[in-house]
């Protein structure tokens, strides 16, 4: 079961993944040059997955798109895998005291809020860009981060080996950074994987409401928004880039799936 | 529980209202539109959708637009102007009620004319009533209007919907209860979703044929889409997305209104900005665009090509887009000789109609051919009024001009292209002083001429006014002279 997830899971991201890459080297069309005679064409022998209303090639439309959510999910992820993960180690540490409450509360704050909101209105205040896009979604994988590695800390710091440590005389930066990092790392990938694929739906979103990637830039969401209007009459506009976030979102949660059966060594004796 | 019965029996009721209407032809309609408006008084406000529901159809004015355009007597049946051309003496029309039950007299344009006039006032066309000196009553049914110099457009600025005829003893709810002259008067507004009018049973001229009439308010172009499809509405005014309207032409249901609008769509260039106060990169920049290219990506076939910023369907229009035509080689020549061989950076600021969101793709694609990179940033309303038209804070802009022979803005040197031809400002207050319609022409003719030879902005198309309605109905505008649905004379045919 788990390694069937893990096949069709990291097929499905890696397609995305090699497109993504392929596409700096090479796409069908160039995305920049407009076609206008050659609108609105349907899947043929020269466009695969038709054009687009400026008369694009959807495929190359498609493979630099997924550059730019590929770029902004990891991006986000990594900033709130960068501030996230030394605060829940942080935490841990100082369980029970002021630096555990002022960083967890901290985070309760960040979390009540919710994430789109926040994210259109850093968006609407600093001018919508990608980069604007991949700090407000890296914002809100900062206290995902935390929590998780909190929680996973704290299970450790009860632990006997801990205890050796402290006894040998380590620091707790020393044993966070030495022996809780390395058995929390599990956990980081899993939830690492769910996020990149929550931080793509969410780069989707905003570009389809106008605040991610501007144009000329390529991105999925706003060539869903861009043919919501002509979906009537050319529904292989909006079908194509719409798939393209439901396989990635699909390949990567199957792939985190699969992640946690293999790695989280609870599960695994339960089997 | 409550809700749920009352919807029932509204629901039942209207199934009863339908059931009876089947014999005769229909006598209300709704009217879907794009735009609320803000408050109900254009009299105050330079927002388009207040006249788009209101104009003809609840306000008149003295003199008013027709739908080719033409100004024909509104409130005023006729009028005498001196000699010197200075001094208009309107004679009214006698009977006339507005909807509350007061009369309609010389007090009541006294009133309006000083209002819009005054130092105070909140017009948004101020300029129209610039050149009054006086307005005096001469009897109930007569009003003398004093202009300081004589001035060829009077007549044509008082059928503007800014200059409706507004009544004393209602304007102080003008805004959320506007009570005029018109076919129609106003029963309803539910804000976000629609405004209700009534047949005006005293009208002093030919009756409406429609006894209530709805604008139902829906800004998302695929909800307006849909909602024509259902029927939902039976008609929508300016309708925003023109790539549906082959669908709806291929339907029997529809017909679909193809006409002419007062909107010159164009690229503003900020002629203060470097480099575009050098008239060799605005050249350049002209010749970089393909207009033919903009009109069938963003409009999808739909628009006229202009090369200046006039009307082609005015009588004064000259054709100059050969002046400036498609001719991108020549575009990088002129960008090399003004010292820019490798191009240069700029902004493009996009406000939100499709023309301007889609137009900027392809304007930047092609501009992007010629070594100029204009860098995109869509904005909303409310920040392209505060950025691009008061900040001046922009390289490019697309926008569409759409009040009626506005050719006088480039008169206005702190105007947001800040184009400053004294030549041309002259010309310009020439033109107000004169009367001689011959003279007027060349006038108008050459003002055309002199923005195009200096290339002061990016002359792209002529709005087309896009309109779908039910098959059934007939007497809608298919031009759009002046912002404005006029529903007087619309019927269902059996």
């Amino acid at each position: 079961m788990s390694l069937r997830n893990l096949i069709i899971g990291g097929t499905l991201s890696g397609v995305f993944l090699l497109a993504a890459l392929l596409s700096f080297l090479w796409v069908p069309q160039d995305v920049t040059q407009l076609d206008i005679a050659n609108k609105i064409r349907p899947p043929s022998a020269g466009h695969w997955l038709g054009t687009d209303h400026y008369g694009r090639d959807i495929l190359s439309m498609i493979m630099v798109g997924a550059r730019t959510s590929i770029a902004v999910a990891l991006v986000a992820v990594g900033i709130g895998m960068g501030l996230g993960v030394p605060l829940g180690l942080a935490a841990a540490a100082r369980h029970g005291g002021w630096l555990d409450e002022a960083i967890m509360r901290g985070n309760d704050l960040v979390f009540a809020f919710p994430s789109l909101l926040i994210a259109i209105m850093i968006t609407a205040i600093f001018g919508a860009s990608a980069v604007n896009a991949i700090i407000a979604i890296g914002i809100f994988n900062i206290p995902v981060f935390a929590r998780l590695t909190r929680s996973g800390a704290l299970s450790l710091w009860r632990r006997d080996f801990i205890l050796a440590a402290q006894v040998a005389g380590k620091g707790a930066v020393r044993i966070s950074v030495e022996h809780i990092l390395p058995n929390v790392t599990n956990l980081l990938i899993v939830q690492g994987t769910i996020q990149f694929s929550l931080g793509i739906l969410a780069e989707a979103g905003l570009s389809y409401v106008g605040l991610g990637a501007q144009p000329p830039t390529p991105s999925w969401g706003r060539m869903l928004a861009d043919s919501q209007t002509m979906v009537s009459f050319a529904p292989h506009m909006a079908l194509f880039p719409g798939m393209a976030i439901l396989l990635t979102v699909l390949g990567l949660n199957l792939l985190g799936d699969g992640l946690r059966d293999m790695l989280d060594p609870r599960l695994r004796r339960l089997r | 529980m409550f809700a749920g019965w009352y919807k029932k029996g509204a629901l039942a009721a209207a199934a009863l209202v339908a059931g009876m209407g089947m014999a005769e032809a229909k006598t209300d309609i709704i009217v879907g539109m794009q735009l609320e408006p803000p408050h109900l008084d254009p009299t105050s406000a330079a927002a388009g959708a207040i006249d788009s529901v209101l104009y003809s159809n609840v306000f008149e004015g003295l003199t008013r637009f027709m739908s080719d355009g033409s100004v024909v007597p509104g409130l005023a049946e006729s009028w005498d102007i001196s000699g010197d051309g200075t001094v208009y003496t309107f004679k009214l029309r006698a009977g006339v009620k507005f909807h509350d039950g007061t009369d309609f007299t010389a007090d009541d344009v006294k009133f309006s004319l000083d209002r819009a006039r005054a130092e105070d006032s909140q017009n948004a066309q101020k300029a129209l009533f610039a050149g009054i000196t006086d307005v005096a009553v001469i009897d109930p049914l007569t009003v003398q209007v004093t202009l300081g110099a004589p001035n060829g457009a009077f007549l044509f600025n008082m059928a503007w919907g800014d200059a409706v005829i507004v009544a004393p003893e209602s304007i102080d709810t003008i805004k959320t209860n506007p009570v005029g002259t018109g076919a129609f008067q106003f029963a309803n507004w539910v804000q976000g979703d629609r405004i209700d009018l009534v047949k005006n049973p005293a009208y002093w001229g030919t009756p409406a044929k429609l006894e209530r009439a709805t604008f139902k308010f829906i800004s998302d172009p695929t909800a307006a889409f849909a909602a024509v499809m259902a029927e939902d509405v039976h008609a929508f005014a300016g309708f925003p997305a023109p790539e549906n309207l082959p669908q709806f032409d291929a339907d029997p249901r529809f017909q679909v209104l193809v006409g002419s609008t007062e909107g010159e769509t164009i690229l503003s260039t900020n002629n203060k900005m470097p480099p575009f106060d050098n008239l060799m990169v605005r050249k350049a920049l002209a010749h970089a665009i393909d207009r033919q290219a903009i009109i069938d990506g963003a409009m999808f076939g739909y628009g006229t090509p202009i090369g200046t910023h006039f009307a082609p369907h005015n009588p004064d229009y000259v054709d100059l887009t050969a002046q400036s035509a498609y001719d991108p080689e020549q575009a990088k020549k002129l960008l090399a000789e003004a010292g820019f061989p490798d191009g240069f950076k700029t902004t493009l600021k996009l406000p939100p109609p499709s023309y301007a969101r889609r137009g900027g793709e392809i304007i930047a694609a092609q501009l992007r051919a010629v070594g100029i990179e204009a860098e995109i940033s869509n904005l909303e309303w409310p920040q392209w009024l505060e950025q691009v038209f008061r900040g001046k804070d922009y390289g490019l802009t697309i926008v569409s001009h759409t009040e009626p022979a506005d050719i006088n803005i480039y008169a206005r040197p702190e105007y947001y292209f800040q184009y400053d031809n004294p030549a041309f400002q002259t010309l310009m207050a020439d033109l107000t002083n004169t009367t001689d319609p011959a003279a007027r022409s060349a006038m108008l003719k050459t003002a055309q001429t002199i923005i195009a030879d200096d290339y002061v902005n990016g002359y792209l198309f002529q709005l087309a006014a896009l309109s779908v309605a039910n098959a059934k109905i007939d007497g809608l505008w298919a031009n759009a002279p002046t912002q404005a649905t006029d529903l007087t004379a619309v019927y269902w045919k059996d």
